[in-house]
């Protein structure tokens, strides 16, 4: 191309004196950033072809490389940054709709990072989770408002089936052709170590992780790819996906190049075709039509498993979940506008949506005015970064968070945020196969269990320092929070007061 | 239980170790004609090039005796065996009973009779540690060497000793060096090497005559020498058995469980005949390895643990100024030749094996794994034959054969 | 006796294990101090075709065939571990032309040198299993 109007966001800068020309960093690099050069006998490289995605840094023995934001710039603008300056650039040479991967990285107020948890301190005291009891073991499901009674008195204690979680965090939706199977066998294997849960996203179900459906959510999206009835009463759950969000309102995308051997054959579509789901699912216009789905899910694996309805959060997040509500689902599953996906169009990931904080907020207090709040347990997701965010979200009102880019960092991702070229250098969103190599599941597994055991400790010493020694103690216990820096009528919509107050 | 060894090289240690397996209590008694502890043969050249000492050289030290509770009998002479009453007699008239005896005599050099032989002043056969002294010893910088004999041997005389003389000649009745070891095109280019240092060779010719300090060539060339190593052969010691009435063809006639045909008598060793499995017949291989395995292997059988020796090869490395040659297997079947940078390669394969292979140079490296196809008679045709053939490598086999060797233990 | 066992099915053929061996037997404390402009010389080495790569290094034979060839005695074995006496290696080649893992090479020095599990320097346990980044090498007793 004659004009270069696309400099390279990173360079690569490299210290010659640590460097021993192992040669680790051209051998790793997907992107072929690194080359030995044989007559300067020396490594040189080719920063236009860099992502950020660390693999060289990472295992570069010397630390000999990091990866640094060019000090190329434009004048500063406020308003024209030099990213808006570029994707117009961009979208001038393609053509084409700009595309993203995982969550949206812009600069909107992150209100984990503003509210505020308690501590027990002279009136109530504080437990100490070392010396008692603390049960992080939560239930996701239908619960019954009232005690019922059989013929002879005793309380009846038969309900709808539940998921049983030993810590109140799952693995969120992430297909098979987005992620790879040495990642999906990753988290499966931890889900089981943990006794938790892991989702296999629109993907369908790959025959060897048959093994580990006890531990499996099996979803049904737009698109129905891989669904038959094996893989229904394979799960231990049935997902029906109605929206995701990092892109409400639209369908899921996966691009043929992706679509090769066991992902094809676990779809069930032809090789080499676009996998494209479409927005709505086509055979739910109504709510009632929703009820006919759930039903008809529950019919086909004989009322033995909870079916969970996924829902983007959007404007009327309300609304919409009362009516879910009422439609005969165990679970409500809400994603925000945060959470991570392998391909959307840019513009949608970044302004379509509503945080999950405050729409989770709204769900569980519209839920409990209407006294409807017990036909379903509420799970969210959208970027839970951390326990305390866990810790925050329980008590606002869910009753177990759902985890994608986490867990994904704890494989290795580092955010550089490629996902849709392929070429996943720590072998997650790719599916070639030199590159899924790079994940052992072995590893894999033992750190999603590392993460979600520190987790649960971390959360378990939250609670004790509030005075708690249960999840159910936490759900919905808004006291135990308090808003820093939020408008009144954010606190209003969060429920929460204000520090101080 | 008496266990008795004659010999105090590597199938004497190789013997101790297989019965010190199972047998940890019987006596075991060698007795050795070197008034050494036990050396490897070969070392004697390193020796003179001073690359070991006479210190670092032993085969075994002294704790190895004492560990494995062997008596040694150093410096005489076995002169003869019993197998009636089951005695071995020394030369100083005493006596050693046994009730398994291993005879691991080895070889001695073939001295063949030359026209003025006794008019050489300093004449040395290049075998023993004492061969090697008495040859330093009369050794200066100024002195002409002549070496009859261009095998292993002989060469490996003129590597140790070129430093510290004024000139090398050698002389072979053959039309090229190292004949036993080498084709044609890997002569030449071990000759040229040597050349290159100095070394002057007189091939297809023999010694017509010794004079008192030249010797007159059958050629007509006359050669002045101050010194003479005959390197032109060996001899396996096998008269001890010979007269006990064992069955002896070119060497002692052993089974693959290395018994001699008087019952618990075994051989093993330079003196015996192997049976080499890539031509399917005996014959003598008087290599260290072999030795060894066989010393080992009859050890084992004399001590009630049935073990047997199938896989003798005749196999060579050898070294001359940083230039190697491995060399194992008959060269029969059909031959394939690989050029390398500074060497060359040639693989002889017939009925789907690979039967032998001459490495010179570079193409040395991990020959080990050539070697192994050879010895386990490994069918080609369950290995990647292209990859095998460009270098020795464990990716040339399946991968099951790959995981067994690299995830299970060896 | 803990050996090390490599898993192709992991293998990225990234080398690194080579170097971290070569760091290992440096005698030196800083990596690149150790091997900036080296020719590294490792006791492990990567086989690589095809998308298909593995590292290789001595197996610690149970029945060493190196030991039963060395015409100086400088092969030995010590509680299961198959070690080498450089002082007494003369450096014949009769161990190359022996073991059937292709496992000894000559060193720096002209002696011949192999993997000893990094008992003998200052890693102590074996550096090409610490250099691993996919868990393909393992130090275990099987």
């Amino acid at each position: 191309m004659a004009i270069n109007y696309l400099y390279p966001d990173y360079e690569v800068i490299r210290n010659q004196q640590r460097c021993i020309n192992c040669r680790v960093c051209e051998r790793q690099c997907a992107n072929e950033v690194h080359r030995y050069d044989e007559e300067l006998k020396m490594m040189v490289s080719d920063e236009s072809k860099c992502v950020n995605c660390h693999r060289c840094v990472a295992l570069c023995p010397t630390r000999a490389l990091k990866i640094v934001k060019t000090d190329n710039t434009f004048k500063e603008n406020a308003n024209w940054t030099g990213e808006a300056i570029t994707d117009v650039y961009r979208q001038a040479g393609t053509g084409g709709v700009l595309l993203a991967s995982m969550g949206t990285p812009k600069n909107y107020p992150v209100y984990w990072d503003r509210m505020l948890i308690n501590a027990s301190q002279v009136t109530n005291p504080s437990i100490d989770p070392l010396r008692e009891p603390m049960e992080t073991t939560t239930f996701l499901g239908q619960k019954s408002a009232k005690i019922r009674r059989n013929p002879d008195g005793s309380i009846n204690t038969k309900t709808t089936p539940q998921l049983k979680l030993s810590v109140p965090v799952m693995f969120s939706a992430m297909s098979y052709g987005s992620i790879s199977y040495n990642a999906h066998k990753s988290l499966a294997l931890a889900a089981q170590k943990l006794g938790i849960f892991y989702n296999t996203g629109e993907g369908g179900l790959h025959e060897d992780f048959y093994q580990y459906g006890p531990n499996t959510i099996v979803q049904v999206a737009s698109g129905r790819f891989g669904v038959h009835p094996g893989y229904l009463k394979a799960g231990a759950a049935i997902e029906i996906k109605m929206g995701q969000g990092a892109k409400p309102g639209i369908g899921g995308h996966l691009p043929g190049a992706k679509i090769v051997g066991d992902v094809s054959k676990t779809r069930m579509i032809p090789q080499g075709t676009d996998a494209i789901s479409p927005a709505p699912h086509h055979d739910i216009y109504s709510i009632e039509d929703l009820r006919q789905l759930v039903f008809m899910l529950k019919e086909a694996t004989n009322y033995e498993k909870p079916v969970i309805v996924k829902i983007a959060a959007v404007h009327n997040i309300s609304a919409i979940a009362s009516g879910v509500a009422r439609s005969g689902a165990d679970i409500i599953a809400i994603d925000g506008f945060r959470g991570g996906t392998g391909a959307a169009p840019a513009r949608t990931r970044d302004n379509v949506g509503i945080p999950i904080e405050l729409a989770l907020a709204s769900v569980d207090r519209r839920l409990r005015e209407e006294g409807i709040r017990n036909n379903v347990s509420i799970v969210i997701g959208g970027s839970i970064r951390n326990s305390a965010d866990i810790v925050k979200a329980i008590a606002l009102g869910a009753d177990a968070v759902y985890v994608a880019t986490s867990a994904l960092i704890a494989l290795g991702c580092h955010l550089c945020r490629t996902c849709h070229l392929g070429k996943c250098n720590w072998g997650i969103a790719t599916q070639r196969p030199d590159l899924v190599k790079r994940l052992n599941p072995e590893v894999g597994s033992e750190r999603l269990v590392n993460l979600i055991n520190a987790w649960n400790h971390e959360i378990k010493e939250m609670m004790g320092g509030m005075g708690i020694n249960s999840i159910e103690a936490l759900r919905g216990n808004r006291l135990m929070l308090r808003g820093i820096g939020l408008t009144e009528k954010e606190l209003q919509i969060l429920g929460i007061l204000h520090a101080g107050e | 239980m008496k266990y008795v060894i004659i010999g105090n090289s590597i199938a004497s240690v190789g013997c101790i170790e297989g019965i010190r397996k199972t047998d940890k209590a019987g006596s075991i008694t060698v007795i050795g004609e070197e008034p050494y502890r036990t050396y490897c043969r070969p070392l004697i050249s390193y020796l003179l090039m001073g690359r070991t000492t006479e210190e670092k050289m032993s085969y075994r030290d002294d704790q190895f005796y004492v560990e494995n509770m062997v008596t040694c009998i150093t410096g005489k002479q076995a002169t003869k065996v019993d197998p009636k009453q089951k005695l071995v007699a020394l030369e100083d008239g005493s006596t050693v009973p046994y009730d398994k005896l291993l005879v691991a005599t080895g070889s001695r050099p073939f001295v063949p009779p030359m026209v003025g032989m006794d008019r050489i002043r300093k004449k040395f056969s290049f075998m023993t540690l004492d061969d090697a002294k008495a040859l330093e010893q009369s050794l200066t910088k100024q002195s002409r060497v002549l070496i009859v004999g261009a095998g292993l041997i002989g060469l490996k005389c003129a590597e140790g000793i070129l430093d510290r003389v004024k000139s090398i000649t050698v002389v072979d009745l053959a039309p090229r060096i190292l004949p036993s070891i080498l084709d044609e095109t890997g002569s030449e280019l071990v000759r040229k090497w040597l050349e290159d240092r100095g070394l002057v060779f007189h091939l297809a010719d023999s010694v017509a005559e010794f004079l008192d300090d030249t010797a007159l060539l059958k050629s007509g060339t006359v050669v002045p020498y101050d010194v003479v190593v005959l390197a032109v052969g060996v001899r396996p010691n096998t008269e001890l058995l010979k007269d006990a009435g064992a069955e002896v063809g070119k060497g002692i006639k052993i089974d693959d469980h290395c018994a001699t045909t008087i019952p618990d008598i075994y051989a093993a060793g330079d003196c015996t005949e192997s049976h080499d499995i890539t031509i399917d017949q005996d014959r003598i291989l008087a290599l260290l390895p072999n030795a060894f395995m066989q010393g080992e292997c009859a050890g084992s059988n004399m001590a009630g643990q049935e073990a047997l020796f199938d896989k003798a090869i005749p196999m060579n490395a050898i070294g001359f100024f940083g230039l190697h040659v491995i060399t194992a297997g008959s060269y029969i079947g059909d031959d394939r030749l690989y050029q390398s940078r500074n060497g060359y390669k040639r693989l002889f394969i017939q009925d789907g094996l690979l039967k032998g292979y001459i490495l010179v140079g570079d193409t040395v490296s991990r020959a080990g794994i050539y070697t192994s196809l050879i010895r386990n008679k490994t069918p080609l045709e369950d290995i990647d034959f292209e990859l095998i053939c460009a270098s020795p490598q464990l990716m040339a086999f399946a991968r099951k054969d790959r995981a067994a060797k690299l995830g299970g233990v060896q | 006796m803990k050996r090390v066992y490599v898993n192709e099915q992991w293998c990225l053929g990234c080398h690194l294990c080579e170097y971290f061996c070569a760091f290992a037997n440096s005698g030196q404390s800083d990596m690149a101090r150790a091997l900036k402009d080296a020719v590294i010389r490792p006791r492990i080495k990567v086989e690589e075709h095809d998308g298909i790569s593995f590292a290789v290094n001595c197996r610690h034979c149970t029945e060493p065939l190196c030991v039963k060839s060395c015409i100086a005695g400088a092969l030995s074995v010590k509680d299961g571990l198959i070690v080498i006496d450089q002082d007494k290696c003369v450096g014949c080649f009769s161990c190359i032309m022996s073991c059937p893992f292709g496992a000894l090479m000559p060193s720096d020095t002209g002696v011949m040198q192999k993997c000893e599990l990094c008992t003998s320097n200052s890693a102590g346990k074996p550096a090409c299993v610490q250099g691993c980044p996919n868990r393909a090498i393992v130090f275990e007793e099987r």
